[in-house]
């Protein structure tokens, strides 16, 4: 029988599928059905920073911005009006999912900047999450603004997170660093107990005919697993942090991947969308029966493996590969 | 008394905390200026806020004062503590059920912020007229001149009541009373439990109607009884007052306020008195106090109670060495004999026998000033021989000559007092901070502390003037500051608008918002204000705020730094202790709205000193601009001798004889004031422009036009004049330009969010795009003066009117409205004036609509180049359909009777003539064309025959050109208060045509719930949500079969809206359009993103698109006809971009999210109601 069980930032999962934050995830009964369906551990839904501060300020200011104008409509809302917030909604739901499930429950807090929005991982861990992952999101249009300073913004809400929780963080991370090794390096200094590599972000489309910008939500393949799997690869074992890999997972095959290149979990979200919640069963079982097959008997035997580390090619996940490649 | 205990409130305010607290029903109705009291009352009761029995009362919206006061009646009769807050028509329209509670004897209190009645214009200022016109009622009135006794009397009306079995009306005054902030002592709970008795309360439960203990009540009377029955009650009467007194004497043990039936005030041995109640007795308070201070042998005698007037304590109030009484009366009562107060005087001195002069006099209608110079005046006046009677004292009646002078000199403000005035925009605001510097003077200091707040009459860039005086004393003078030492100027360019200075004593501050360095700032002051400055020896403080709040990230709210500006010079505080204070009060205010807004107004209260200079006007030379004149030369007479005195504020000096006598204006006046009030203003770019006019459509002032000509008229063109040529082969050789009134745009943005055409090199320039107006102003208006009298309009004949460019080549004749910026109503009015407005007669149903569309100054209904236009009135809120029925039963009236006549004429007109009078179509523009020439031709043919028939021809031959009837309101009126009537015209089959401005609430009056406010939205009365789903209007007129009905939304399909306005026109029988208007009650981000939550809301199913005609049903068609898609958009979408909506997810997310699956389910319902609907065959009915 192979071991499924694998320790992600100290906390013993009973498999490496751990479903990322998604719309599926604010949902208490998906929650209940992805336990039932053997996640590891399950991250909810993004509370986002412009949630907790510039909605409040949004409401304020359009609130503020049309009383006292006119004498018959000095205010145009009732004065009860309380900002109590729909981040309230967020710590009833991780209290719920943990009344409802044994899995561990991440709480996933989405922003950028330092400031009084981190008091939700506070909040988190006393709603009764068990980790919470930070997805740090910033995109730095400005060129005033550096890479140092970017950086540092990043280290310093996760300090600011540090300081106030006891229960282990994580730190989802963008691809686009400059040196992602060292980033790594120092995130695990400021006390990241967890990378997971990497965000996926929604790429604005154009339309050509209306000479405008329009969202779009386009799954992943496993293509765009190369990636997150080359850096997994490259930090494992110089970093001492838990490793998640998200981005691109879609196969049993892709989580052994994974797993082989020293990811602790693999994060899933568009096989869950496009196949429903159910598809991590398969995904157990036919990770079972892979590692069976090949001779693991459990995820300690296959972790790292094909790391950078251990891979009897490192050059691959080096520029070496590159030039290879053009070279054929 | 301990300083803790008081707080600063107003009347309204005052009021509610104690009705809340001693009822159990409370049935409400808006109506300006009462409705804060029960929207308080709700807000009380929806957060759980318990009575003195321990348990919350019941508020309950109702659909008009009518039902609110039929409401209460039954809430009484079945036993329940019941009251209601209401004014002016609203009081009227309770006047039945008054009797009728009266007349039952039955224990309640009204709370009436007394205002004035609708007479030659409607008003919501205060006066007496309400209260007055409700004095036969049966009611006790008792009159309260201050917040502190609106407090204190609104309990003690409440025990008198009980235990007198006479119901009460407890008024004050509208406004001056009702809006006043004032430190006041507030009751305490266990004074109110103490003037309640519980055992009356029980005694009026028992006498509730009851099978178990069966009566009835409400019967009828014949000539045999009713005249006993009505006599019955004399005894409760008799009793009232002394009741009133007992349980003023009880208050005063309780509480150390000792009222009477009547207070005296002055020297015991006075020999001139003025008598009056409501918060002028507080200006005559002071005023006498300060006039026996000089040695004048005067008093005022306020009157408490008016009803059942006591005349042996009146008469006993008196001094006995009274030789003269002046009597004010603050209402109007034509024809009488005098006053009602007048007489009450004069009938209880000769029922005495006490020989004293007696003169009435009337004064402060509509919140008309009332200063302590009228109530010398008044007392100067008694001192004459002859003392004029029946006068007038605050305005100049050179009509007939009732007024009585007043030296406006005359000034009783002590130097101890500091005497401020703010003068800010609406949305900067001025006036939020300013109440927060009551509050904070008034709670954290020894100080009494008094506010005031004037508003403007339009609803864009209104201008806000704050009054407010701190002291050592208790503050009586209920009159605006007329000798101010501190003046904030918060927006420059009113320096030029404005004479500020007039109410500055010599020495006073003067705080100055300029966005101008320090050394340009004294240069740009106009020369006129510079002087006043150096003859008043004013001590000029400059700040920039705007610089400091951006700095900030407060954007262009700048009312922080200019209330830290305040505290810092004025020295109210100590400077450290201010600073402290307002931080408190900014943690206190935005402390919900999250951190960051704190720390952003602590940063600009930080910044703010370091900004702020005082400018030495020593060596100082006058060398500003001069001011330009109110209003162009080129205006009409009226408009420079009349509007212009009111655009200027200095209304109150125009004569009685240069006002209209019925209340009848000239129309097309705004556009002699320019209020330049947009910071930005839409540039056109031809080269990008597809000429598609919905930047036009969508304008809400009328302020974006476009032309097409014939190139000649561009010879004499200003240079850099704008134009390309036009687009369609229609217009083949002609040039087209988009023009806009640079100095009448609000600078709302609506139209380029509208405009769909982009730079294909550079998208972010559309055909349109806001830039600043300061810097192109002149050469824009130039431009504009060129487009509007220059270029032609296109002849009306030619334009395609089935598209939504053809619309637009006609003129508007409604336009530059004082309507909020982006309004959502007025693109649709302005279609109307544009389609149908030279034949248009409008009924115009009281709210927003009546306001931007006929409040003084200026009005924006228009006229074209051959002087037609709109004609336009008001008659109340809840009677306009029947109103504009009445217009139509009149043209329908003189309609026949004028064929009857063409056909008597026949010989002398000529069958030609006379058939085409009759007969002629009248469908297209060319049509009226012609028929305007056939009547033209009719009065030729008629012109010396002077026959009493031939003369009444000619009397009504204008009817011959088809009107156009609207009847035009919100949704308020249609679905509300106005519906039954709406309902019966609808029915009648006429040919009226009904246009509701559906906003989803009361607007006008502050975002009230109405029948029309869609689930899940928060509004006034509906703080958790609407749980019910919107009533549907359309549906419900449908069910008449021979109605046209359209729902619209001009944002979704402007051709639509189009389409739907002239086939409703076209319908000979009654039509409906029911037109989504966004709103600033929405509390929509941006309002320029009116139009597209219109979509939104189209895409996502929350509102349709139809039209219902009932001709296509003789064809056998169906007669409705969907216009909007199956919703595609999820409803959340549309909902969540509204604070109305959003709102409730922060406040009670369960709650919102159980009222969003409820709102998703009615848009999927009213889908397939449509749908289906729709779908039906009607090919039976084909020809029948």
């Amino acid at each position: 029988m192979v071991a499924l069980t694998t320790t992600y930032m100290g906390l013993k999962l009973r498999s490496p599928i751990v479903p990322s934050a998604s719309p599926l995830t604010r949902d208490l009964e998906s929650i209940r059905a992805m336990a039932a369906a053997g996640a590891g551990a399950i991250t909810l839904h993004s509370l986002f920073e412009e949630q907790i501060e510039h909605e409040v300020q949004l409401l304020g200011a359009v609130l503020d911005g049309s009383e006292n104008i006119y004498s018959e409509s000095l205010d145009f809302f009732p004065k009860l009006t309380e900002f109590r917030r729909d981040e309230r909604d967020y710590l009833k739901l991780i209290e719920a999912a943990k009344a409802a499930v044994d899995t561990p429950i991440i709480a996933s807090l989405n922003g950028y900047s330092a400031g009084g929005w981190t008091r939700y991982a506070r909040l988190s861990q006393e709603a009764g999450a068990d980790a919470v992952e930070l997805n740090i999101y910033y995109i730095p249009t400005n060129p005033r603004v550096s890479s140092a300073i970017v950086e540092d913004m990043v280290v310093d809400v996760l300090r600011e997170v540090k300081a106030q929780v006891q229960i282990p963080v994580a730190v989802k991370l963008s691809p686009y660093f400059s040196a992602m090794a060292y980033m790594a390096k120092r995130l695990e200094e400021a006390g990241a107990d967890g990378l997971v590599l990497f965000n996926r972000f929604y790429q604005p489309d154009l339309d050509i005919k209306a000479l405008e910008t329009k969202r779009t939500l386009t799954l992943s393949t496993s293509a765009e697993m190369l990636l997150p799997l080359r850096w997994v690869a490259i930090l494992y074992g110089q970093v001492q942090t838990s490793l998640a890999l998200t981005t691109g997972v879609h196969t049993a095959e892709d989580v052994m991947k994974a797993l082989m290149t020293g990811a602790d979990v693999a994060n899933v979200c568009s096989v869950l969308l496009r196949e429903g919640i159910g598809k991590i069963t398969e995904l157990i079982s036919e990770l079972s029966i892979m590692m069976s097959a090949r001779g693991y008997n459990s995820i300690a035997d296959l972790k790292g493996v094909l790391s950078h580390e251990h891979t009897p090619h490192p050059e691959a996940f080096e520029r070496a590969n590159y030039v290879k490649l053009i070279g054929q | 008394m301990a300083k803790h205990q008081m707080v600063t409130i107003d009347g309204n305010s005052a009021v509610t905390l104690v009705a809340h607290k001693v009822n159990e029903v409370i049935a409400i109705y808006p109506i300006t200026p009462s409705s804060s009291m029960g929207e308080m009352s709700d807000e009380l009761s929806a957060k759980g806020s318990k009575n003195i029995w321990g348990t919350v009362p019941l508020v309950a919206e109702m659909q008009s004062e009518g039902g609110a006061a039929g409401a209460v009646h039954g809430a009484l009769q079945t036993g329940a503590l019941t009251t209601t807050f209401t004014a002016s028509q609203g009081l009227l329209l309770m006047l039945p059920n008054m009797f009728k509670i009266a007349g039952e004897l039955t224990s309640t209190v009204f709370h009436v912020s007394a205002r004035s009645l609708a007479a030659q214009a409607l008003s919501i200022f205060g006066d007496h007229s309400d209260v007055m016109a409700a004095r036969s009622t049966g009611f006790a009135f008792l009159a309260s001149n201050s917040v502190q006794e609106a407090h204190d009397f609104a309990l003690i009306a409440q025990a008198a009541t009980l235990e007198a079995r006479v119901p009460f009306c407890h008024f004050f005054d509208g406004f001056r009373t009702s809006h006043e902030i004032n430190k006041i002592e507030p009751l305490a709970d266990e004074d109110i439990r103490a003037m309640i008795n519980d055992d009356l309360v029980r005694i009026h439960r028992a006498r509730a109607l009851n099978p178990d203990k069966p009566v009835m009540r409400g019967t009828a009377q014949n000539p045999d009884t009713y005249f006993q029955g009505r006599e019955t009650v004399n005894p409760f009467y008799l009793q009232t007052p002394g009741i009133v007194q007992a349980q003023m004497d009880k208050f005063a043990e309780l509480t150390g306020r000792h009222y009477h039936l009547f207070d005296y005030v002055g020297v015991p041995d006075a020999e001139r008195v003025i008598v009056m109640m409501g918060s002028g007795a507080e200006v005559a308070h002071e005023t006498v106090e300060y006039l026996v201070a000089q040695g004048e042998k005067v008093g005022v005698l306020k009157v408490r109670l008016f009803r059942p007037f006591n005349v042996v304590d009146f008469v006993a109030a008196l001094p006995e060495s009274v030789k003269v009484i002046a009597v004010l009366d603050r209402t109007k009562e034509p024809g009488a004999a005098g006053e009602p107060l007048y007489q009450d005087v004069i009938t209880a001195l000769a029922e005495v026998g006490r020989a004293v002069k007696v003169v009435g006099g009337r004064y402060g209608l509509s919140s008309k000033e009332f200063t302590p110079a009228m109530v010398k005046g008044v007392f100067d006046e008694l001192k004459k021989d002859a003392p004029k009677n029946h006068f007038t004292v605050g305005i100049n009646d050179d009509v007939t000559h009732t007024s009585i002078a007043c030296d406006s000199a005359f000034n009783i403000e002590k130097p101890d007092v500091v005497r401020a005035m703010f003068y800010g925009l609406g949305s900067d605001g001025t006036v939020g901070a300013n109440k927060n510097s009551i509050k904070i003077i008034g709670e954290e200091t020894d100080n009494f502390a008094q506010g005031y707040f004037q508003y403007d009459s339009k609803k864009s860039g209104a201008v806000t003037v704050s009054h407010l005086r701190f002291g050592p004393r208790p503050i009586r003078q209920t009159c605006q500051i007329t000798k101010a030492n501190f003046i904030g100027c918060h927006q420059f360019v009113f320096l030029e608008q404005f004479d500020m200075l007039a109410n500055a004593e010599d020495g006073a501050v003067f705080l100055l918002n300029s966005p101008f360095s320090l050394e340009e700032t004294w240069n740009l002051i106009p020369a006129r204000v510079q002087q006043q400055m150096l003859d008043k020896k004013i001590r000029l403080y400059v700040i920039d705020a705007y610089k400091v709040a951006d700095e900030a990230g407060l954007g262009g709210r700048i009312n922080t730094i200019m209330q830290t500006c305040f505290f810092a010079i004025s020295g109210v505080l100590p400077r450290d202790e201010a600073i402290d204070a307002i931080k408190h009060a900014i943690k206190k205010s935005y402390g919900s709205k999250g951190d960051k807004v704190v720390q952003m107004n602590y940063a600009a209260v930080d910044h703010t000193l370091a900004h702020l200079h005082q400018v030495p006007l020593e060596g100082k030379v006058v060398n500003g601009p001069a001011l330009k004149p109110v209003v162009p030369d080129a205006a009409p007479d009226f408009v420079k001798e009349v509007t212009a005195m009111m655009i200027a504020r200095k209304g109150d000096e125009i004569p009685v004889s240069k006002m209209p006598v019925d209340g009848t204006y000239p129309t097309a006046t705004t556009q002699w004031e320019k209020r330049n009030i947009a910071m930005e203003i839409p540039v056109w770019e031809p080269d990008i422009c597809i000429q598609c006019a919905k930047c036009a459509m969508a304008c809400p002032h009328a302020v974006i036009r476009l032309k097409i000509y014939d190139p000649e008229y561009l010879e004499n063109a200003p240079e850099g004049f704008r134009h390309t040529d036009a687009k369609g082969k229609e217009f083949a050789g002609k040039l087209f330009t988009i023009q806009v009134s640079p100095e009448d745009c609000t600078g709302c943005g609506l139209c380029v969010e509208t405009c769909p055409a982009k730079d294909k090199t550079d998208p972010s320039r559309k055909a349109i795009n806001m830039t600043p107006q300061p810097p192109i102003r002149e050469r824009e208006s130039g431009y504009w003066e060129y487009f509007l009298n220059v270029l032609p309009d296109y002849n009306r004949t030619e334009v395609n009117l089935k598209t939504v460019k053809g619309s637009q080549l006609l003129r508007p004749l409604f336009e530059f409205s004082g309507a909020c910026a982006g309004c959502g109503e007025t693109p649709y009015v302005r279609l109307l004036s544009q389609l149908f407005g030279d034949r248009a007669v409008i009924a115009n149903a009281t709210g927003c609509s009546s306001i931007y569309g006929g409040n003084m100054p200026t009005t924006p209904w228009a006229q074209n180049q051959d002087g037609r236009g709109p004609v336009w009135s008001n008659s109340l809120f809840e009677d306009n359909a029947e109103f504009g029925y009445g217009f139509r039963l009149t043209l329908d009236k003189q309609v026949e009777y004028a064929r009857e006549l063409v056909q008597r004429f026949r010989g002398k007109l000529g069958n030609e003539l006379a058939d085409g009078l009759l007969n002629a179509a009248q469908l297209e523009e060319a049509d009226y064309a012609a028929q305007r020439e056939r009547v033209a031709q009719l009065r030729i043919r008629l012109a010396d025959d002077h026959s009493p028939a031939a003369m009444d021809l000619l009397s009504l031959a204008d009817v011959l050109v088809r009107r156009s009837v609207w009847i035009l309101g919100g949704d308020g009126w249609a679905y509300d208060i106005g519906y039954g009537g709406l309902d019966h015209v609808l029915a009648q089959g006429r040919n009226v045509n009904v246009l509701v401005l559906d906003t989803q609430v009361y607007s006008n009056t502050g975002g009230q719930m109405s029948k029309a406010t869609p689930r899940a939205a928060v509004a006034k009365f509906a703080a958790a949500g609407r749980p019910l789903a919107k009533k549907d209007l359309g549906l419900i007129a449908m069910t008449y079969g021979n109605i046209y009905v359209a729902q619209i939304a001009m944002g979704a399909n402007d051709t639509q809206s189009l389409r739907a306005f002239r086939e409703a026109e076209s319908y000979e029988g009654s039509s409906l359009i029911i037109a989504y208007s966004h709103c600033i009650a929405h509390g929509m981000p941006q309002m320029n993103m009116g139009f597209k939550q219109q979509q939104l809301a189209v895409e996502s199913g929350a509102w349709m698109l139809y039209r219902y005609d009932p001709r296509l049903t003789a064809q056998g068609k169906n007669p409705l006809q969907l216009d909007s898609r199956e919703p595609k958009v999820d409803i959340a979408d549309y909902m969540y971009n509204e604070v109305r909506f959003r709102t409730l997810r922060q406040s009670d997310p369960d709650r919102a999210a159980e009222l969003l699956l409820l709102a998703r389910g009615d848009a999927r319902s009213r889908w397939n109601h449509f749908k289906q609907l729709s779908e039906l065959d009607y090919s039976v009915l084909a020809g029948k």
